[in-house]
């Protein structure tokens, strides 16, 4: 399974020695921020009274969100001031520290998802383990993976029943999951008006929640129903917000911003497994390295009979379905 | 000319324009005080949306474009259909049509407004906006489909503002305009005008994942029920203008757009019958949509009776139209006009919308009717149309009427 389960040797020394150069990187630049910020509350809120929108300085760090750019096109620099104004926004309102990282694609790696639809008993671990991942709505009840129950006969999840209450699994019956298939071709990217939502270089398809402008195009654009929007402000207990966060990840959402599965982007480019496939007690998920011959999801596409969802589309999915 | 004076006409150009759009009877002030406080109430409802987020609608991961999105693509329709006076008019020289092509125009102008409005209060984070303006945001053009729709919606908007406002301001000086100043812009609109329409419906056609729009025929499907509804709108407001005001329309000119109309409207029942053949002479999977709409799906049949509507008051106005038993008379015209108007905004609002997105790419079925807020925001915009239509239209019809008066004929 190559660099997933290589945990020992070069690469976990690399992994320590990161936070501490992080560190000092980040400890000066959030001094520069907040130095940048309370000059910028004495020009932006000349005597507003705190309280109104919080306070003084948690206005002038939104004013500054307000005006930065898509998250490709910042400088080294400026992902690192937008991270730590993030930092303190979550700090101030919601009096939590979260590291929210920046790590970029790792070289030589494309991520691919296999589900085996023989093992998957329909216990829904993996949905529960990716809400609290990634901090995802608790108020809408929001879910990036659906299970659903099918009956033989059946092969695609959109035949299945996705609402069972019943216990599982059932005799004669089996289970599929969907979610986002991080496709090659992806019909959102396509159709996203401001390009928040793109490919990363690992294969992952991400959206810059800040720069959504929330017109669901992508929405209606997906075949997969892989996309998820931000009706209401979503709200996450603080005691259960999951504090390693990436930008590109599992950070707070808004309201009126689209999200979507990212491939648990945080963990899995720190080498570490998906939340729902650390969660799945039968072993149904596989994840891993397409471009590692030695992966688990490599031998799965190489010995399994493994298919894909809605091929005709042409939209090259990097999610495979297999029976043993 | 000197510049001195040039700038004084202007002055007065523009303050009689406001004077004349403002002035009126107490019917005529009744009637905007009515349109601004259906304004307000669109305002406070989307204040409600801004506070609460999209969440006031009823809308869903399902059905995550509703009524807003509906209304836009209808009024886009009403908006291009403005070119079936433009084109007569200027280039064929059609003198009926000469004579009310400002109102087409106009028409357009506000039919531009609303739906440019419905779009921009669907969006989750209107802040955001500056995202989509090219160079300063990030433009994805010519990728995305909604990029092209701005585009095009915007650069229509500025043709049909600046040509009949260099048109009025030359016959409220009592000049006759050049027509090599703004005949060119003329032959560009009128392209713009099949362009907006059909690009709108490129921004469904072109999503694989929803087969109910994936539908080589709903772009000329759109143009022609467009044809058909936007000049039944303008039929409604010239007997109005006419009953209303010392602008008299003559009735080759309603007999003309009557011709239109039919034309548009038979080619979009015969358009229409194609689809329903093809989703049900041999129904696949594919067909859900159709089913969901026409006659209900696992107990959702939401739309069942409201598209049966649409499908006959579309017939009936259609025959009305066709067969003209009142001989153009408002009396049965004017029936005729709304129903089919009627028939086409449902048919090409929401039951176009909701089917499409119904059932979702999980196979689940949902229901959709739209929430007070959607209602109240869609009928804030609609006097905001309407505002914007009398606006112009008044001062319009006042310097066209002065300008055949005086001219010497």
């Amino acid at each position: 399974m190559g660099f997933l389960k290589n945990k020992s040797g070069r690469q976990q020394i690399t992994d320590e020695h990161r936070p501490c150069q992080d560190s000092g990187r980040r400890e000066f630049l959030k001094k520069a921020v907040k130095a940048a910020a309370i000059g910028g509350t004495a020009v932006v809120t000349g005597c507003q009274a705190p309280g109104l929108l919080g306070s003084k300085e948690e206005f002038a760090l939104q004013f500054q969100e307000y005006f930065k750019a898509h998250y490709r096109l910042m400088t080294e620099k400026e992902r690192d001031t937008t991270i730590t104004r993030l930092e303190r926004l979550a700090k101030l309102q919601k009096n939590v520290d979260v590291q929210i990282s920046s790590k970029e694609a790792m070289p030589g790696v494309l991520f691919g998802y296999g589900f085996n639809v023989t093992r998957c008993e329909g216990y829904m671990e993996c949905v529960s383990a990716c809400v609290r991942e990634n901090n995802l709505d608790r108020k809408s009840n929001m879910q990036y993976i659906r299970i659903f129950e099918m009956e033989p006969g059946q092969m695609t999840p959109d035949a299945g029943q996705g609402k069972f209450f019943n216990e599982v699994p059932v005799d004669g019956r089996f289970y599929m999951g969907a979610q986002c298939n991080h496709c090659d071709n992806a019909p959102c990217i396509k159709a996203c008006p401001t390009k928040a939502t793109y490919r990363e270089p690992d294969g992952i398809v991400v959206v810059d929640y800040d720069w959504c402008i929330g017109c669901r195009y992508c929405m209606a654009a997906c075949p997969y129903y892989g996309r998820r929007f931000n009706w209401n402000e979503p709200v996450v207990p603080v005691k259960e917000i999951t504090k390693k966060q990436h930008y590109l990840g599992n950070r707070q959402r808004r309201r009126g911003q689209m999200e979507k599965c990212t491939f648990c982007v945080q963990r899995t480019r720190e080498g570490r497994l998906p939340a729902c496939a650390e969660a799945c007690p039968t072993g149904a998920r596989i994840f891993g390295n397409l471009l590692d011959p030695k992966s688990e999801i490599r031998f799965v596409l190489e010995n399994k009979k493994v298919f894909r969802w809605k091929e005709e589309l042409g939209t090259d999915p990097k999610f495979w379905y297999f029976i043993d | 000319m000197t510049q001195k004076s040039s700038v004084r006409q202007m002055i007065g150009f523009i303050t009689d324009v406001t004077r004349w759009s403002l002035s009126g009877g107490i019917g005529y002030q009744l009637f905007l005080c009515l349109l601004v406080v259906f304004m307000m109430l669109g305002v406070f409802a989307y204040l409600v949306q801004w506070k609460l987020g999209l969440a006031v609608t009823h809308m869903s991961d399902i059905v995550s474009w509703g009524f807003y999105i509906a209304n836009f693509t209808f009024l886009v329709g009403v908006a291009a259909a403005a070119v079936m006076l433009i084109l007569p008019s200027y280039i064929f020289k059609d003198k009926d049509f000469h004579h009310v092509v400002i109102i087409g125009e106009v028409v357009a102008i506000g039919a531009l407004v609303m739906s440019m409005t419905f779009v921009f209060v669907d969006l989750g984070r209107p802040l955001q906006g500056w995202h989509i303006i090219p160079i300063i945001g990030l433009f994805n053009w010519p990728s995305s489909l909604l990029t092209w729709d701005i585009l095009v919606l915007n650069v229509y908007l500025v043709l049909n503002l600046s040509i009949p406002a260099y048109i009025l301001y030359c016959h409220y000086n009592q000049v006759e305009p050049d027509p090599r100043k703004y005949r060119p812009f003329v032959f560009i609109s009128i392209f713009w005008a099949f362009g907006i329409h059909l690009i709108t419906a490129f921004l469904y056609e072109g999503l694989p994942a929803r087969p109910f729009w994936n539908n080589p025929l709903m772009g000329p499907r759109f143009l022609a029920s467009a044809f058909a509804a936007g000049p039944a709108l303008i039929t409604v407001l010239l007997v109005i203008i006419h009953n209303t005001t010392v602008f008299k329309i003559p009735k080759q000119t309603f007999n003309k757009l009557r011709l239109i109309i039919v034309i548009s409207a038979i080619i979009n029942l015969i358009m229409l019958f194609s689809e329903v053949f093809k989703e049900f002479y041999f129904p696949t999977h594919h067909s859900l949509s159709a089913e969901y709409l026409y006659f209900g799906l696992d107990g959702h049949n939401s739309l069942v009776p409201w598209i049966w509507t649409a499908i006959s008051i579309n017939i009936i106005g259609t025959l009305l139209l066709a067969f003209n038993p009142g001989k153009n008379k408002p009396m049965l015209l004017l029936p005729a006009c709304i129903l089919l108007f009627v028939g086409i905004w449902i048919e090409k609002g929401i039951g176009l919308i909701v089917p499409g997105l119904v059932p979702s790419p999980l196979g689940e079925v949902v229901s959709y009717a739209p929430s007070w807020v959607e209602i109240s925001i869609a009928l804030g915009i609609l006097a905001l149309g309407m505002f914007v239509v009398t606006m112009l239209l008044k001062p319009a019809l006042i310097i066209e009427h002065r300008f055949k008066a005086e001219k010497p004929s």
